[in-house]
């Protein structure tokens, strides 16, 4: 191959290779049974893949089901059979749309049955639900749940004990289960090996989130986030084929710098970039593409985004440590997004909207996930105070389409892309009006919009 | 004849209902230097608390007492009730008595709530409780008692005294006789229900949450001779168990319009804190209180919603309490949009469905002014299971 590529086909390369990974791991899953292979079911958050791969234990992750669900329209009657089956319309839609897909005959993303679990490995960390869904699981498979307890980041950072204390776990609880799972025993080096492959990806991942701070950013790092973050989220950090697809993506993105382009939206490349924002919370998957329409269509890139840390904060510099495996799987859980306190979000966001340039920042606050909701609004003033950059705040959820109202978020969002074109034109100096208490403020848009 | 119980009953509610909590003011005067530590559900290590020389003080937000204006702002519509009213009560000043507050690990919403006190209030004390959902001593059990050593000295860095090893045995030991209270209140509610109703158990069992261990020990017992001594009749009620109430606690209304419907409450979770532990917390010779504080957590707390069932069967727990109370039927009454109880609610459902325990189910909020329809619910539940036995 000529090393003079295109960006298209260095795009085309990277996209055709995370497509490949994810066929073959969903046809290894769809014969798993038959090879001799077990399966083990996980969440992405504080997932410790590089322990399954060591072992040749194979993944699953129940979040990733659900939102392939939720893209591939599904997700609605799943989540109508789970309610149907006694399921409260108050919880977390992902837990729903799980169940419903497993009582309807577990059909995975790529058209193929998933194997049944031979170990669910709760990987507590920052999400309170997890525990609840392995329980549900467990009573519908039947199947051993090994518990990995991560502790919350309150104060903002990992104490000894916090890491003891999940170290201890995996010594006792989690590699032994898995080993037993697996047949046999865990091979250190292999593990070794593995972190090393997963430190080298996330070297290029990192170089990929931040190939942002350029203008035009050459990659939307929510919507198109989303994507690259994929692969090493769930089933194949830790892989040679992670580091590939990594460096071969990184590639892609310095090319696209190198040529002053903007990111890859629904409808081809943007051409110019008007808005710099950054998103918190996640996307919704059921409109995915119209979602992102919204704002690509208006000239706004997302330059940074905490739903794509959601996974590990790589960019804050951990990296995998095969020196000290155990210990930096500890601190790898510990350190996820979700984990950490509200201040510490707070002290993150700020300074991606400082470091990326954002214009502005918004929050996408979806209904089933309280992990990253609660505290959102407050959020939203503190952020505002802060850096006197303005926010934004729709309400949607992960894969209930009954809770995306196209027209009102799209309504809100052009307000809020207007607010920001008349704070470019007026001058972004004027202080942003103070919100007021008393009462629900959610469509605070327009209380920012400059004369 | 005037009720006996009637007395110490009125003044457990006119303390519960006193949002300024001058029981807690006055706590304070009589003990110059002494630190009130507030707690929200569902269970947070009051022994230690009072070991330090702190008033550990319950948070269960603002009932129906209080109109939500700045609370609201803070929460969207598909967040539970208890976080708003509760930061409702915050920025009225209602709170201002507590010198720190104590987040226990029970939801993401407890959670997320301490992360917003540091950022409303940073003044004052806030920290999350991580009790560990890992139950063995050397692992789950050592993360909590260094992480009670970790609130005991950020709380001495404030002024609390410094933790001494024969005050929480002392706080222990009070700690035990007040679940003896509370226990025997509880076996006479359950063997005469009618002779303690769940709103006056509930009432009696509260109002611990702002009194010293000791003083709610004496509570208790006044109120239990005192109930010994009603007038009573039997009344021919369906004896049923109601869980999911541990956190956001419904409003008394509720609970008596329960009453009128036709059952009796012989056992709830609305205070789960107080009786999380079951049974006495037992220090072995020689043993470091902390660590017997610790252990009591993981070999006798209570089968909850927030708490990781491990290996053991999902509803057991429940099964066993309908059979120990002989209860007839179950009432979940979930808080809305609580997730512990209603992603837990189906688990259990079935549990007791393949058991053949009737059940019936309802969501409240804590604010909530209408009962009418839950009564008529409880009412052709419990008529159903009188008349045939079953009736979901």
């Amino acid at each position: 191959m000529s090393e003079t590529v295109t960006a298209s086909e260095s795009k085309d390369r990277s996209q055709q290779t995370q497509k490949r990974m994810i066929a073959d791991h969903f046809e290894q899953l769809s014969r798993a049974k038959e090879n001799g292979k077990k399966v083990v079911y996980t969440f992405v958050p504080g997932n410790v893949t590089e322990l399954l791969g060591a072992l040749d234990l194979l993944p699953v992750l129940p979040e990733i089901n659900a939102l392939q669900s939720g893209m591939r329209k599904k997700s609605a009657g799943y989540i109508a059979e789970a309610e149907k089956a006694g399921h409260s319309e108050d919880v977390c839609t992902y837990v729903k749309c799980d169940v419903g897909m497993l009582k309807s005959g577990n059909i995975g993303p790529t058209g193929t049955k998933l194997p049944p679990p031979d170990l669910l490995l709760l990987s507590y960390t920052g999400c309170f639900t997890f525990m609840k869904w392995f329980e549900i699981l467990k009573q519908e498979y039947n199947c051993p749940v090994v518990m990995l307890h991560v502790p919350y980041q309150t104060e903002g950072h990992i104490t000894p004990e916090m890491r003891d204390y999940v170290t201890a776990q995996l010594e006792r609880d989690v590699i032994p289960a898995l080993e037993k799972v697996a047949g046999k025993k865990l091979d250190r080096d292999a593990l070794a090996h593995r972190m090393q492959l997963s430190a080298q990806a996330e070297e290029d991942l990192v170089a990929v989130w931040e190939s942002a701070r350029h203008r035009p950013a050459p990659i939307d790092g929510y919507f198109g986030g989303v994507y690259y973050v994929g692969p090493i989220f769930s089933s194949f950090r830790g892989s040679e084929d992670a580091v590939r697809y990594y460096r071969e993506l990184r590639e892609e993105v310095e090319q696209r710098v190198r040529e002053g382009r903007g990111p890859m939206t629904p409808d081809g490349e943007m051409k110019e970039e008007k808005y710099r924002l950054v998103v918190e919370g996640p996307p919704n998957w059921t409109s995915f593409n119209d979602f992102w329409r919204m704002f690509s269509r208006e000239g706004a890139t997302v330059v940074s985004s905490t739903y794509t840390r959601v996974g590990g904060l790589y960019d804050r510099g951990f990296r995998h440590d095969y020196r000290r495996p155990l210990d930096s799987l500890a601190d790898y859980c510990l350190g996820c997004y979700t984990n950490l306190g509200l201040p510490t979000r707070l002290d993150l966001l700020e300074r991606y909207i400082r470091d990326y340039q954002a214009d502005g920042f918004l929050i996408n606050s979806v209904k089933s996930c309280n992990s990253f909701s609660v505290g959102q609004l407050l959020m939203l003033r503190k952020l505002e105070e802060r850096t006197g950059v303005p926010g934004g705040f729709i309400e949607s959820d992960l894969v209930d389409p009954r809770y995306f109202g196209k027209a009102n978020i799209e309504n809100r969002i052009q307000s809020f892309l207007q607010m920001l074109e008349a704070r470019k034109r007026g001058g972004s100096s004027q202080p942003l009006p103070a919100r007021t208490e008393g009462k629900r403020v959610l469509p605070v848009i327009k209380e920012g919009v400059m004369p | 004849m005037t009720d006996p119980a009637l007395a110490p009953l009125e003044r457990a509610q006119a303390i519960i209902e006193d949002r300024k909590l001058s029981t807690v003011a006055r706590w304070k005067e009589a003990h110059p230097g002494g630190l009130a530590i507030g707690h929200m559900p569902i269970y947070a290590p009051r022994p230690l608390l009072e070991a330090i020389g702190c008033l550990p003080v319950g948070v269960f937000g603002g009932g129906d007492a209080i109109d939500i204006i700045r609370g609201d702002s803070y929460f969207q519509s598909y967040i539970c009730h208890i976080p708003r009213s509760t930061v409702e009560l915050a920025l009225s000043g209602d709170l201002d008595v507590l010198d720190g507050v104590l987040f226990p690990s029970i939801c993401d919403v407890i959670r997320n709530l301490g992360g917003m006190w540091r950022m409303l209030f940073p003044d004052t004390y806030a920290t999350y409780v991580d009790l560990p959902q890992n139950f063995e001593a050397d692992i789950g059990g050592k993360f909590y008692v260094l992480e009670m050593t970790r609130i005991a000295r950020e709380l001495q860095a404030r002024g609390a005294k410094a933790l001494d090893p024969a005050a929480l045995r002392e706080a222990i030991v009070r700690e035990n006789e007040r679940r003896a209270a509370i226990a025997d209140l509880d076996a006479l509610r359950r063997k005469e229900p009618w002779r303690v109703k769940a709103s006056e158990a509930y009432t009696i069992v509260r109002v611990g949450a702002v009194l010293e261990t000791a003083e709610h020990t004496r509570v208790v017992r006044e109120f239990l001779a005192a109930a010994k001594e009603r007038a009573a009749r039997p009344i021919d009620n369906v004896r049923v168990v109601l869980v999911g109430s541990f956190c956001e606690q419904p409003p008394f209304e509720l609970i008596r319009a329960l009453e009128k419907s036709g059952c009796d409450i012989v056992d709830d979770d609305f205070q789960l804190g107080m009786r999380m532990i079951d049974g006495p917390i037992e220090i072995a010779d020689g043993e470091d209180p902390l660590v017997a504080l610790s252990r009591a957590y993981l070999e006798k707390g209570q089968d909850t919603a927030s708490r990781y069932i491990g290996d053991l069967v999902k509803g057991a727990a429940l099964l066993r309490r309908v059979k120990e109370c002989q209860a007839e039927g179950v009432i979940f009454a979930a808080a809305s949009f609580c997730d512990p109880a209603l992603l837990d609610q189906p688990m259990v459902e079935a549990a007791m469905t393949k058991a053949g325990v009737p059940h019936t189910s309802f969501k409240f909020a804590e604010n909530m002014g209408q009962f009418s329809v839950i009564r008529e619910q409880a009412g052709a539940f419990s008529d159903a299971v009188k008349l045939w036995g079953a009736a979901s």
